[in-house]
């Protein structure tokens, strides 16, 4: 052990990188153990608590070419160095992706929006996160990045479990692509967790547009969740497809919430949700 | 590229409260312990090192981030400002440090240090937030002495205050 400072990570080489190239490179040569550093916002509450113990972080907080959010070709398209809150306070979100606004103000703290990135979240996968929520159900896209190839993923293919996604362990989340807000499109956003700013024990998102009607579901499933539902759909037939997507979920009860509750709210919140983008604007 | 390898120290350079400090560190060593134990400054506190208590919050170039869930490497060539920042030692405090005093909007402190560098970013990003706004921005500590109402009450004051003395000095030119 060097030095008398006080540690919790296990000890693990850091690389700062400076361009994507690099990122990619070193992540190709120094293998399955060396981890993306972008924000850190979760990475290093998991490294503190030693939940993992990569050998080696690779920095790309610094890389330019990546710090970036632009509009075009209906996308939003955020870097993997951009930070949340270069998204949530960029002026004009809420005509691009209307559900961004509404989702950025229940991730975690300001102040942990403020250094925590947009691809960050989406490469960790937690099950009660809501950009991935939020990717999901607007039918956003990932990018994956190696030192040999770039290929690009829907969220629903992205995900696939808890803290589990399609990326290689040579690949760099290097952005993801929002879809711009639609003509006529509605979106709501809420979820329930015990204090502002912890992790949601349920979170809901609903769209409606002209094709649907689209509920997603985040803190049940292993993964965000998707439903699609007919137009115009309410009453007790709302109530029956809310039922029966709280069912599919395959809730589990934990400490935080047990899996009838969680079915409740999936059943409250989406009735809740469905109700605020399909009545008519007052 | 720089690369530092595990378990040896290597040397960390920021501007601490517009001074340039440097000192060994692991890679592994959070900016906290970092500010804490290698450069002595012990106004930022250490809560509960994931990032949900507030106490370590400090500024890194003027953006109130989490000390916790920051590695010391990471601030290399940063701005960084601590609650020692805010006042010279043994000077006047701060408007907001007088508000909060004023307000008894502290008793204990612990989680003083990190609200007082979090509301200095905000009021310059929002110089006129609303209660509910200001609110939304302290969910991000935890106090488990004030009950936040006093706490409320300094940032309003503090962001109308700083709102009629701008207002006032653009009169004046």
């Amino acid at each position: 052990m060097a030095g008398d400072l006080p540690v919790k990570p296990q000890a693990f080489d850091y690389v700062r990188a400076e361009t994507a190239d690099e990122a990619v490179q070193q992540l190709c040569e120094l293998g399955p153990d060396a981890r993306i550093l972008a924000g850190g916002q979760s990475l290093l509450a998991v490294l503190n608590m030693r939940l993992a113990t990569p050998t080696a972080l690779i920095d790309i907080s610094r890389i330019d070419e990546l710090n970036y959010v632009r509009a075009g070709n209906g996308m939003l398209a955020i870097g993997a160095a951009a930070t949340q809150a270069s998204v949530e306070w960029r002026p004009g979100l809420a005509q691009e992706v209307p559900l961004l606004t509404q989702v950025f103000p229940f991730i975690a703290h300001l102040q942990v929006r403020n250094r925590g990135t947009v691809c960050g979240s989406v490469a960790h996968a937690d099950p009660s996160a809501e950009l991935p929520l939020a990717l999901l159900v607007l039918g956003g896209e990932v990018v994956l990045r190696s030192a040999s190839k770039r290929r690009t993923l829907a969220a629903a293919d992205f995900f696939r479990g808890m803290l589990e996604t399609a990326r290689a362990p040579d690949e760099l989340v290097e952005e993801v692509r929002f879809p711009l807000t639609a003509n006529g499109e509605r979106t709501a956003f809420t979820e329930f967790s015990v204090r502002r700013g912890d992790f949601a024990i349920v979170s809901v998102a609903a769209i409606a547009d002209a094709g649907g009607l689209r509920v997603a579901v985040g803190g049940v499933a292993d993964r965000p969740r998707l439903a699609q539902l007919p137009a115009g759909l309410c009453g007790a037939d709302l109530d029956t497809a809310l039922n029966d997507f709280s069912w599919e979920l395959e809730a589990q009860d934990d400490v935080h919430a047990s899996a009838k509750f969680r079915r409740h709210l999936v059943r409250r919140l989406g009735a809740q949700l469905v109700r605020r983008v399909t009545e008519n604007r007052s | 590229m720089k690369k530092l390898g595990r378990n040896t120290l290597h040397q960390v350079s920021l501007e601490l409260n517009g001074v340039a400090r440097s000192a060994m560190c692991e890679p592994r060593t959070l900016l906290s312990d970092f500010l804490r134990e290698a450069l002595g400054a012990t106004g930022t506190h250490v809560g509960c090192e994931h990032g949900v208590c507030g106490a370590c919050t400090v500024q890194i170039d003027g953006v109130a981030s989490r000390s916790c869930l920051t590695l010391a490497v990471q601030a290399e060539g940063r701005r960084v400002t601590t609650v020692e920042g805010l006042c010279d030692r043994g000077g006047p405090l701060s408007d907001l440090q007088e508000a909060f005093h004023r307000n008894h909007a502290l008793q204990c402190g612990f989680c003083t240090a990190g609200i007082l560098m979090s509301c200095g970013d905000y009021l310059r990003r929002c110089p006129d937030p609303t209660e509910v706004e200001v609110r939304e921005m302290l969910s991000g500590h935890l106090c488990r002495c004030t009950g936040y109402t006093p706490i409320i009450r300094a940032v309003l004051e503090i962001a109308a205050a700083r709102r009629a003395a701008h207002a006032s000095s653009a009169l004046e030119t």
